[in-house]
């Protein structure tokens, strides 16, 4: 069976392109063939809508099976139907550590840096990927959370809609911080290259950390809760301040969380050029 | 080709490659021989960026690896065929490869083609065997239509079918005017495809030769001689210039004499041989010698457990061989 001529690609001379170099967009298509062919993106994805909308399916209906002891001024029906996104980070974190650690746990990564030797591409290309997957997953889970959640609490005058204050944004908002939530683990991911490591991390940092904080004596708690991932980018999603938080605003919260992802992407990028691979 | 300018590479406190300095030409085979442990592979890595150089540098048609516009149509590596994600069919694999360097997605079918594994294409790679995925590896190493391809250790594990189709398909692929670089720890495996040799030994180049040049320069010339007065001829031969060692059922082994002037010396001197017979050494065995000291790791023949440092260097690897 041993066929051993190379002759076609080396009469046609059609490849690659004559001019330019492998670049960004050529990388970009490499990371999109990348995370669409294996399984485990869409099992994560699935995971992730599927856990969102249950999770915020079973709050919306707990509060509306109570709904005469609940004060409508402070009860917040968008955020309550959106209270699967407390489980579904941890899910988007996995997707995000996994989309790099996974090619440091096959050893795919010295495949793909010996074909594409610029590292700063490879990994931008990979993140910019990935933050659009995870973006338009988030936002299908949080508006399907919502939809869901508001259905199941209308019969009891606690829904809202989207035209009501806030709710637009924070529906939006929930998409925004699966996404952040998933390139902070992402960085992390570069910078551990262990699969179990960084999700590892990635939980301690948003998840555990929130709980946590709760152990802190009050006065300390109203000084530090602001600046905890979570806790800070779970503002975005809200569409009223809860009374003696001590809480950025919305976008500010946001801003925090997605600070912390930033670091970590940096951190990540730094130790993914500079590393022996 | 390649071009190497004092590559050296410090693990912790551990040299792995020392001061290499060489360059591999376009269009012939170079046989990168060397141990286990001998710095062969760290070398590669640094050639394709993957470790960066303690200090020298080492570029690739005159330009450091990651600076070339498309580095797989320069050259194409395979240094590990493990190196892919298992759960990615082989044809994705391929096409992912392919895209980040704008190849055409016709030329992933083409390389599948032609490595024979066009049926298993929309298999994942996790189910094939120790040769489908070698020649996976191969496969990508060809989609850039490359000037240059490096192997380490292609035919490692493989069984005699697919050692020699790898063999065919290097000459093929030199034929056709590529430079191949491909490492083996087996001098038998470059003999019959290196038309050049590299030789190095705890990351220092040994040699850098022509295949000829190496058997030339190393294959020890040495004769048989058996006699019933083996120690007055051994005498003899080391006064004339030359070493002798024992031989096998009682034998000498002389080295540094041509035949005739050790039969003259016993002709002279009167003693009576049995046995005059020159034998050349293998190359395996002149590799084996010229690697010796540079052994990183040395096995014990079984019952010499004890026997220590002292004879350690002497002794043949048995675990490299």
């Amino acid at each position: 069976m041993a066929t051993t001529q190379i002759a076609p690609a080396a009469r046609q001379r059609l490849l690659p392109p004559e001019t330019g170099r492998a670049g960004f967009g050529d990388a970009l298509r490499s990371e999109f063939t990348k995370i669409k062919s294996t399984r485990s993106t869409y099992w994560t994805l699935l995971a992730l809508v599927v856990v969102c909308v249950g999770i915020g399916a079973l709050a919306s209906a707990g509060a509306a099976s109570q709904a005469n002891g609940i004060s409508k001024d402070t009860f917040d029906a968008t955020q309550q139907s959106l209270a699967g996104l407390y489980v579904g980070q941890l899910i988007i974190a996995v997707l995000g550590a996994l989309t790099i650690t996974s090619e440091y746990a096959t050893g795919m990564i010295r495949t793909t840096l010996s074909v594409q030797p610029r590292r700063g591409v490879v990994f931008a290309a990979k993140a910019v990927v990935f933050a659009v997957i995870s973006l338009v997953t988030g936002l299908i889970a949080s508006f399907a959370s919502f939809f869901v959640g508001q259905a199941l609490m209308s019969g009891h005058h606690l829904s809202v809609t989207l035209g009501d204050p806030n709710v637009l944004r924070a529906v939006i908002g929930g998409g925004l911080f699966l996404a952040a939530c998933g390139m902070l683990a992402y960085g992390l991911g570069a910078i551990l290259r262990h699969t179990a490591g960084a999700i590892t991390a990635a939980i301690g940092l948003l998840f555990v950390l929130s709980v946590l904080i709760n152990f802190l004596p009050q006065s300390w708690q109203d000084n530090v809760d602001k600046w905890v991932p979570a806790l800070a980018g779970s503002q975005v999603w809200a569409t009223k301040v809860s009374p003696g938080a001590h809480q950025f605003p919305a976008w500010g919260g946001f801003a925090v969380l997605a600070g912390y992802a930033a670091v970590a992407m940096i951190v990540g990028l730094v130790c993914f050029r500079t590393r022996d691979a | 080709m390649i071009e190497a300018r004092g590559l050296t590479k410090r693990f912790g406190d551990k040299l792995a490659v020392d001061q290499l300095t060489f360059t591999v030409e376009p269009g012939r085979i170079t046989g990168f021989l060397g141990p286990n442990g001998a710095g062969k592979t760290t070398t590669m890595r640094m050639i394709l960026g993957l470790d960066r150089p303690t200090h020298g540098s080492v570029t690739v048609h005159g330009k450091e690896f990651a600076k070339l516009a498309y580095p797989m149509h320069e050259m194409g590596a395979l240094l590990d065929a493990k190196a892919v994600h298992g759960g990615r069919s082989a044809y994705n694999h391929l096409l992912c490869l392919a895209q980040s360097n704008g190849l055409p997605r016709a030329r992933v079918g083409e390389v599948l083609e032609l490595v024979g594994l066009t049926e298993v294409a929309k298999k994942r790679s996790k189910g094939f065997s120790l040769g489908m995925g070698q020649r996976l590896g191969i496969a990508a190493a060809l989609l850039g239509d490359p000037a240059i391809l490096m192997f380490d250790e292609p035919v490692n594990g493989l069984d005699p079918e697919g050692i020699l189709w790898i063999r065919n398909l290097m000459k093929a692929l030199a034929g056709e005017g590529r430079t191949i670089f491909v490492s083996s720890h087996l001098m038998s495996e470059m003999e019959n495809t290196a038309d050049h040799l590299l030789v190095i030994g705890r990351g220092r180049l040994i040699a850098d030769c022509s295949v000829a040049e190496f058997i030339e320069r190393n294959s020890v010339q040495s004769v048989r001689v058996r006699t019933s007065k083996p120690e007055i001829l051994a005498g003899l031969i080391v006064a004339a210039g030359g070493t002798t060692v024992p031989g096998a059922g009682g034998a000498l082994v002389a080295q540094g004499l041509p035949v005739d002037q050790i039969g003259d010396l016993a002709f002279e001197n009167g003693i009576r041989l049995h046995e005059l017979a020159p034998t050349q050494a293998s190359l395996e065995e002149a590799f084996m010698e010229l690697t010796a000291d540079s052994v990183e790791f040395h096995a014990h023949a079984p019952g010499q457990r004890d026997a220590g440092a002292a004879s350690t260097d002497r002794m043949h690897p048995t675990g490299v061989a």
